[in-house]
């Protein structure tokens, strides 16, 4: 039973790598704005560019 | 007619085509910023959305911006500065696509000084940081008016650069966090208590409550701080807010699973303990949304502009920031300008558009010596003005010097706090009879029957419905174009009596006016003149009137001697006869035909040497007012109608409102604040309804106050709610959802009693297991949430919300 101490205690740092990462991302204002970037992944900056290297 | 192409860049009618790259645009700017882009190989702008652009003012003149060169000012608006670096966020209200968000975020390679650049949509803010050796401040704001989003530069936004809003939703949102995280691990690491029956090894018996032990700490010093801090400075007050009750639940769950864990005794409540702080965490957060974009609390500094250019003695102009404009001074207002103070026309003709002031849409002319009251926006050409008033002591800035803008609203008390002292009360007298009981029967029992009564019934189930219900109230208030401060004032709303009215812009259409005709009748040929004749001129009357005249075919005659008189009118001569429109003055109108009001928007028309009649300008009410007002009497609300006009308007407004309503005319910001607090002391419960600043001073005072916003831009002054234009007439269908809003609290409420009866037989008979705490607060808190959350929606649906 007591490998059970050890799962218990790699359970916890598994679930504290999540609270972490979800204290970073809050900390860092990725939750201050929640539309603008879901615009922003979508602009292909070098799309003219491209078209224009290809003539 | 064929129909004009529509511009490429601003999506508007083209009513002349400039044709460039196959591509047509209604005028010069549009071209302009069409020409940069291309040249920037920035075109994806218009891949986006369609024509996303917004149309060019055209030449803005470039001192307009002037007193962004000044290092004072400057100093107001930057966030940081250095040799190489400045960053700086403007608001700016055009934003409005996907395009936007493109175009603003390369500006980089517009100009290479500009380094980056990142916008939020939500809130319709860019972030800006520019190379200040490349570029000035004023080069970067000038090259942002130029693509067509000019920043809102105000006196309040110099004044606190950053919201606090964001910070208080972090500090939420780590605490959420932090809770949940515990929360679900020791509700994991309970269930091996619950299910084994005391056979799991000794060593993991007592490694468990150890760990729970370590894990509850963070909730109750970080995550559960709020409350007591809320429940202490209530206390602190002598008052019991619902935070208080909450704390000691808190309190006591905690210090009976601690002293079992200690003393070995037992594995607490702790998964109960920490399971309700994170619900009600969820639940406060759920309550609080807030609108990114919207303001609340602002005043006319929000819409005055920073800085002003001043005429000096010597005639050189310098730019000064508005508050140290003196009695005196001489200033100039370009196009698109704001007036900041009182002051007397020494130049030029101003057209001044009130509609931030009263709502009022057609600017009004105002010749040489007269007075223009601050607020007013200039549209036309550059006039010169002394300054009468200083910018805190004019006509409607004024207004913010009474002391309602001191001090903070004291809302009424919500009917959750008596209902919390009610509940408080009784769960003393349960607590107090339990351990009496047990007093005589076995007194072993009195501890864990005391605590087990505090710990089972939380309030915790009270605060949920509450905060649960309000919040999925203010959701769908948001839905339906009705923004809320907060939660509170759906409870105000809910008890108003007495709903009182501004006329211009909250219950009229602005943009939209009745321009009707009196007089002779006028052949279709002579419309046609006057269409061509108003065609010339930018006047917004013209323009009204040359849209309002339909004509059957667009002649084109040989219009000569076209000269437009300043504040006067039109004067032209078509096929040797003169067409003369405009004012009393022009016409040379003799005193008995003379209409004695609404000077301003009468538009007067002569041909030849016959005075043919005149075209006036009215109000148009939103569509579908009447019904909404008749639906309101028969709600049993009280009326009132409170106007800055004359009272030229009131048999319209009596066919609407009836005669009980209470009508006030030429009312002055005071007196309408003055109005509200009359009514209060007759203990009304009082909704105002307004939109210009002349309404601010009302609006604060009464017990709910919505503003009308008719166009997203536009500035609204503080507020208890912001209502956009287009669904005021909706106004009887929100009081009546606000109403069922207090019905669902209460419907909740009896439910969470019923959890709390079976919860405190449990405990009173001192047989409260861990196990079934577990149980039941997690069930009875999400089956409240669905409840109030299904109600609350039924019905808005019900009501057309």
């Amino acid at each position: 039973m007591s490998v059970l101490f050890i799962l218990i205690g790699i359970s916890m740092m598994v679930a504290g790598t999540f609270l972490v990462a979800f204290l970073w991302s809050v900390f860092t204002g990725q939750y201050d704005d929640d539309y603008t970037p879901s615009v922003r992944m979508l602009f292909d900056n070098d799309l003219k560019e491209m078209n224009q290297s290809n003539k | 007619m064929n129909k004009s192409p529509e511009c490429y860049h601003c999506g508007e009618q083209c009513e002349t085509v400039i044709t460039i790259d196959d591509k047509h645009f209604c005028c010069e700017g549009c071209k302009q910023v069409y020409l940069l882009l291309n040249e920037t190989n920035l075109c994806s702008y218009y891949d986006l959305d369609k024509n996303p652009g917004i149309k060019a003012k055209g030449k803005f003149t470039s001192e307009r911006f002037g007193y962004l060169d000044d290092a004072e000012l400057q100093k107001k608006i930057v966030q940081f500065s250095s040799d190489t670096q400045t960053n700086v966020t403007f608001e700016l209200p055009q934003m409005h696509c996907s395009s936007c968000i493109f175009l603003l975020e390369n500006l980089h390679k517009i100009n290479e000084g500009v380094i980056s650049s990142r916008a939020n949509f939500q809130r319709k803010e860019v972030f800006i940081s520019f190379n200040p050796q490349k570029i000035s401040l004023r080069k970067v704001v000038e090259l942002l008016a130029f693509i067509g989003y000019e920043p809102s530069i105000t006196l309040e936004k110099s004044s606190s650069r950053q919201s606090p809003k964001a910070r208080v939703n972090r500090r939420q949102l780590y605490r959420i966090g932090v809770a949940g995280f515990c929360f679900s691990n020791i509700m994991m690491l309970s269930f091996p208590e619950y299910f084994s029956a005391g056979n799991i090894g000794d060593g993991l018996k007592n490694f468990f409550p150890w760990i729970i032990f370590g894990l509850s700490l963070p909730v109750l010093l970080f995550s559960a701080s709020d409350f007591f801090v809320s429940g202490f400075k209530g206390l602190r007050q002598k008052y019991v807010n619902i935070d208080a009750p909450i704390a000691l639940a808190i309190i006591v769950t905690y210090g009976r699973s601690y002293y079992e864990i200690i003393s070995g005794t037992g594995a607490g409540y702790l998964d109960s303990g920490t399971g309700i702080v994170f619900f009600m965490l969820v639940g406060r957060w759920f309550q609080n949304k807030t609108y990114d974009v919207l303001s609340f609390e602002r005043d006319y500094r929000s819409y005055f502009p920073l800085g002003v250019t001043v005429k000096q003695k010597d005639l050189t102009e310098k730019n000064i920031p508005v508050t140290d404009l003196q009695k005196g001074n001489t200033i100039i207002i370009r196009n698109e300008d704001i007036v900041p103070a009182d002051a007397i026309l020494k130049k030029g003709t101003a057209y001044i558009d009130y509609s931030f002031v009263n709502g009022e849409n057609t600017p009004v002319t105002i010749r040489s010596g007269e007075l223009i009251y601050a607020g007013g926006k200039q549209t036309g050409p550059a006039i010169e003005l002394e300054v009468v008033n200083e910018v805190s002591q004019s006509y409607i800035t004024e207004l913010w010097n009474n002391s309602i803008f001191r001090k903070q609203k004291q809302g009424d008390e919500s009917f959750i706090h008596p209902w919390s002292r009610f509940f408080t009360i009784s769960l003393f007298s349960v607590a107090i009879a339990a351990v009496i009981f047990w007093w005589f029967v076995n007194p072993a029992n009195i501890w864990p029957a005391l605590t087990s009564v505090l710990i089972v019934a939380c309030p915790c189930s009270l605060l949920l419905s509450a905060t649960f219900t309000f919040g999925n109230m203010v959701r769908i208030f948001g839905k339906n174009k009705l923004y809320l401060k907060n939660a509170g004032i759906i409870e105000s709303l809910a008890t108003v009596d007495t709903i009182v009215f501004d006329k211009t812009g909250t219950m009229t259409e602005p943009n939209k006016v009745d321009f009707r005709y009196f007089g002779k009748n006028l052949s279709d040929r002579e419309k046609s003149w006057l269409q061509q004749v108003s065609n010339q001129s930018s006047h917004p009357l013209s323009r009204l009137m040359a849209a309002t005249l339909h004509v059957q075919q667009a002649a084109a005659d040989n219009i000569t001697g076209f000269r437009e008189h300043s504040g006067k009118g039109l004067e032209a001569v078509i096929d040797d006869t003169t067409v003369l429109v405009g004012s009393d003055e022009i016409v040379h109108l003799k005193s008995e035909v003379k209409h004695d009001e609404n000077k301003g928007s009468k538009v007067n028309v002569q041909i030849g040497n016959d005075y043919k009649g005149y075209f006036l300008v009215s109000n148009h009410y939103r569509e579908g007012l009447a019904e909404t007002i008749a639906g309101l009497r028969k709600a049993g609300y009280h009326l009132c109608v409170l106007s800055g006009d004359n009272d030229s308007e009131k048999e319209n407004l009596q066919s609407i409102f009836g005669i009980t309503a209470d009508y006030k005319f030429k009312q002055m910001p005071q007196d309408k604040l003055n109005y509200i607090k009359h009514l209060q002391s007759k203990n009304h419960k009082v909704l105002m309804i307004g939109d210009g600043l002349n309404d601010a001073g009302a609006l604060m005072q009464a017990d709910a106050g919505i503003a009308v916003n008719n166009n997203h831009t536009q500035f609204t002054p503080a507020c208890d709610a912001i209502l956009d234009g287009s669904r005021v007439t909706d106004i009887d269908k929100f009081l009546r959802f606000a109403k069922s809003g207090k019905k669902i609290v209460t419907g909740s409420f009896i439910l969470s009693i019923i959890y709390n009866i079976v919860g405190l037989s449990f405990a009173v008979s001192a047989q409260l297991s861990p196990m079934v705490a577990a149980i039941l607060m997690p069930a009875s808190s999400i089956s409240i949430v669905l409840f109030v959350t299904l109600m609350s929606n039924i019905s808005g649906a019900g009501k057309k919300l």
